[in-house]
């Protein structure tokens, strides 16, 4: 499990290196994952923050990034914070990405947390450097500190003639004590210039001319390309190989076997095969010659695990949560009703493939991951090359696509491994195929719900049982019983009232790995959620957001069940907010053309609340979105752009889910292999998708998530409103039209 | 086996196998890591690059079909990013991650070449071999109509 460290709250000053004084500010940032608004957290917990503000000399301002951007904007959007608080020329700013120091920085980029995580911690280190640089200019022009102002990258003082830049001033600054983080004065969101504005990504030049670089793009001197054949079911190994014929390929320099790591890394282990150059590597691998040992896991198939499911579903299972008398309410319900859903395992397919480059020397090593967790790889890295921590650097690049598959470890193991064993630099590179048939795959699911209406129109019941393949049962066997507490979250506090709620679980068991996909269990939970609840506002014959904003009731704040102590609650009057506002924007209850309907959904996840509207046609048996609509309330927006775009985004990650993605298993191992059998939506495919985002001023929070779970249900919605047929097995086939 | 060609304007010769892709001689042999890497199947257009002008998956090309041609790489559209398509694609931020993006901008100029102001249907067609797994297909089909307006801009200045 990756490690989740909170270090002890450290703001401090580096003093000027030789070459010139720099003032640098420290602080830490929490890892992801951790919720509670971050004000909470640094309540509770010493909250270590860890971006560094470089101001030189010459008045070039520098960030040091502690986040990975794998396109959801932090490289941007964390920056921008920090500029503001700064009083600094946005335009100037300079970005730099942090090197690994785990005494100092915790670098875990996921759980749509870095935004929420960092603004205060952010806020609290920016207007710190700034208060040192006014306090260097108050005691230069020996004035008191509160009739100097910073701003446009300096402090100004009375006349104009009176102004100082950060450049000019940094030198005495770095000599002055730190402000308490605690009492330091955060600027007036009133005098905001920066956040909030649609603001210009700042690697877009970069991505445009082939300048990027992405891990598959580290290039170091005497490195070798390898590619590794893995056992192709789960959980096997090589028992023996030949490399007689991959050794006379032209190029090829090694062939060397790695060792499965079966915990923590999860890695699969096989046979490498090393060369001059990608292409040579993997036409030797072609020629390996291989035995496989499959393993415990060779029998096991979708079929197979679907018996377990509906066998599972036959029984009760272990009660999550039980308000009230379910099994009583249902007996009395005059209309009650009941679904099956099933979701099947999803793959991540980012379009850069898995690649670690590593070179180990026996004094340190230095490694260029696309990683969203580089301490991890720096841990990683450090055990197998049997070095401390301080000794291994790890440079985290850009990343083509993360979506939580860039979370593992997997892909650092074997890439250390690979180059301890060969004494030179290696990119360990994965083909489409090797990415496809190794991922971390979101859980296979099977849900049963019962429900039922009662005369006034209320939600008398709510029962949901599910059985998985969890992911809390892979990665901590030891709470193997309560997987469920991975695979619920919203769908153990849903913002529906009712008095008789009942959540239950039953633990599937499964070799196929499991990890988190974008918006882990939301992406089952609000399908199936957002599913029900439809179907049970037209067994009640009421209009859809009708009958959900009927169903949240009261504006209150429902405690997160899974989570209570650290997670935030849900505000009913904010997710009644973002439905009413999207069916505005949406023309809900509009005429619309013959052969298109509307589709609604609504959801909480990762403290954001979001409601989409769906608008589809059916011809010839094919699903078109041809509009989706969202409104978003993620607290404070930064970068207001940014949000359209994480949503845009996720529009079509829920398109392909909603339409296309399926991961089947036969005799242990994947059957899909690259786009043609996997696919991925085209750009023909792309509905007119609009986004509105509520000009809130709560805490910000996340939106490279969110914007995923309310999509599958509300085209799916859609489509019942169009057909009378109800999807209830993703993905969506022409069978399920006819 | 040496292989001759142009690269981006300039002469190029590399000793590799005739069969190597050359997406690979680009990438590995060359040190051009603009052109990426997607699928190896000519499903996904990271690879795209032009060939004679000609759209083309280089994953799939072999460098000995090469010899003699003219290659032009995303590198090779501006030198500073100026290139229309290339403003246009910065104006609307485009890219997310920005991996697919080099494929995506080279067939958006081929498409371009061959039909200045495309309509949605055209830009469906010539664009739909190029994946985005970030989602950026509505700016896309956004930057591809703002470069063409920016194209028609320059032409009419240049007139």
């Amino acid at each position: 499990m990756p490690t989740n460290t909170l270090l002890d709250r450290r703001a401090f000053l580096k003093r000027a290196a030789a070459g010139g004084a720099v003032l640098v500010v420290g602080f830490h940032l929490p890892a992801a994952g951790a919720t509670g608004s971050a004000e909470e957290q640094e309540k509770k917990t010493p909250n270590p923050l860890n971006a560094w503000v470089h101001i030189t000399p010459d008045n070039h301002v520098s960030l040091i990034l502690g986040k990975s951007e794998m396109g959801q904007g932090v490289m941007t959007a964390l920056p921008m914070i920090l500029a503001e608080e700064l009083s600094i020329d946005w335009k100037n700013v300079k970005i730099e990405q942090a090197v690994t120091n785990p005494d100092v920085y915790d670098l875990g980029t996921g759980g749509s947390g870095s935004i929420a995580g960092s603004w205060l911690p952010l806020r609290r280190a920016g207007a710190a450097a700034r208060e040192m640089l006014v306090a260097a200019a108050a005691q230069r022009w020996n004035v008191n500190p509160n009739t100097c102002v910073a701003k446009d990258g300096g402090v100004l003082h009375g006349a104009r003639k009176n102004f100082l830049t950060y450049g000019e001033l940094v030198e005495d600054a770095a000599k002055l004590p730190v402000p308490n983080f605690n009492t330091v004065t955060l600027k007036n969101s009133n005098d905001f210039t920066i956040l909030g504005r649609d603001t210009h990504r700042v690697e877009t030049a970069l991505k445009t001319t082939g300048a990027a670089k992405f891990g598959i793009d580290s290039r170091t001197p005497g490195m070798l390309y390898a590619v590794i054949a893995r056992c192709p079911v789960f959980g096997g190994k090589a028992a023996k190989f030949d490399a007689t014929k991959a050794k006379a390929i032209p190029g090829v320099r090694d062939v060397l076997l790695i060792d499965p790591v079966p915990e923590g890394a999860f890695s699969a282990g096989g046979v490498a095969v090393l060369a001059d150059n990608s292409w040579a590597a993997m036409q030797g691998r072609k020629v390996l010659d291989i035995t496989w040992n499959e393993g415990p896991h060779a029998a096991e198939s979708s079929d197979w695990l679907r018996k377990q499911f509906v066998a599972n579903a036959a029984k009760p299972g272990k009660l999550y949560r039980n308000d009230g008398d379910v099994d009583a309410a249902l007996s009395a319900a005059s209309k009650k009703i009941e679904a099956v859903y099933e979701l099947p395992f999803a793959a991540h397919a980012c379009m850069e493939p898995m690649n670690c480059t590593v070179h180990i020397r026996p004094d340190g090593a230095e490694a260029w991951v696309p990683t969203q967790a580089p301490q991890w790889a720096q841990e990683v890295i450090a055990g197998v090359a049997k070095l401390p921590k301080t000794s291994v650097v790890v440079h985290t690049t850009l990343m083509g696509g993360g979506f939580g598959r860039r979370y593992q470890a997997d892909f650092v193991m074997e890439a250390a491994q690979v180059a301890k064993a060969a004494g030179k630099p290696v990119m360990v590179l994965w083909t489409r195929e090797d990415d496809m048939q190794h991922d971390f795959y979101r859980p296979a699911s099977y849900h049963h719900f019962r429900g039922a209406v009662d005369a006034q129109g209320n939600l008398a019941a709510w029962k949901h049982f599910q059985t998985s393949t969890s992911i809390d049962a892979m990665w901590n066997p030891e709470n193997g019983a309560t997987g469920e507490k991975s695979e619920f979250a919203t769908a153990a506090f849903i913002p529906y009232e009712t008095p008789n709620f009942r959540v239950e679980y039953t633990l599937a068991k499964c070799g196929v790995p499991r990890a988190w996909w974008r918006s882990v269990e939301h992406s089952s939970s609000g399908f199936v959620v957002e599913s029900f609840v439809d179907e049970l506002a037209v067994a009640a014959g009421v209009d859809p957001l009708e009958f959900r904003l009927r169903l949240i009731g009261s504006d209150r704040k429902i405690p997160d069940f899974t989570n209570p102590k650290e997670g935030k609650p849900l505000d009913t009057a904010r997710q009644k907010a973002v439905l009413k506002l999207v069916a505005e924007k949406a023309d809900w209850g509009k005429p619309l053309p013959p052969g298109v309907a509307r589709g609604i959904a609504g959801y909480y996840s990762f403290e954001t609340y979001t409601a989409a509207v769906a608008e589809v046609t059916v011809k010839g048996g094919e699903v078109h979105v041809q509009r989706l609509v969202y409104a978003v309330d993620c607290g404070r927006p930064i970068n207001p752009d940014g949000i359209r775009a994480q949503v845009e985004g996720a529009a079509i990650y829920g398109i392909s889910a909603s339409l296309h993605d399926a991961i089947t298993i036969n005799r242990g191992r994947v059957e899909q292999s690259n786009f043609n059998d996997y696919q991925m939506p085209r750009i023909s495919e792309t509905p007119k998708t609009e986004v509105h985002v509520v000009a809130s001023t709560e805490d910000p929070t996340g939106i490279g998530e969110p914007g995923l779970p309310v999509v599958t249900p509300a085209i799916c919605n859609a489509i019942f409103a169009l057909t009378g047929k109800r999807i209830r097995r993703l993905p969506l086939r022409p069978e399920d039209l006819a | 086996m040496a292989i001759s060609f142009t690269l981006n304007g300039e002469p190029k010769t590399v000793d590799v196998s005739p069969d190597m892709p050359l997406l690979w001689v680009l990438r590995d042999t060359l040190n051009m890591t603009g052109t990426k890497f997607g699928c190896g199947m000519a499903l996904c257009g990271a690879c795209t690059v032009h060939i004679n002008g000609t759209a083309t998956r280089s994953c799939i090309t072999q460098i000995s079909t090469v010899a003699g041609k003219k290659v032009t790489t995303i590198e090779g559209l501006s030198p500073d990013g100026s290139h229309p398509v290339q403003q246009a694609w910065m104006e609307e931020d485009v890219p997310q991650c920005g991996y697919c993006q080099s494929g995506q901008i080279m067939s958006a100029v081929a498409l371009l070449a061959k039909k200045p102001n495309p309509t949605d249907a055209d830009i469906d067609d010539a664009m739909t071999g190029n994946i985005c797994r970030c989602g950026t297909y509505q700016r896309i089909r956004k930057a591809i109509h703002r470069a063409a307006t920016l194209q028609q801009g320059a032409k009419a200045k240049s007139a």
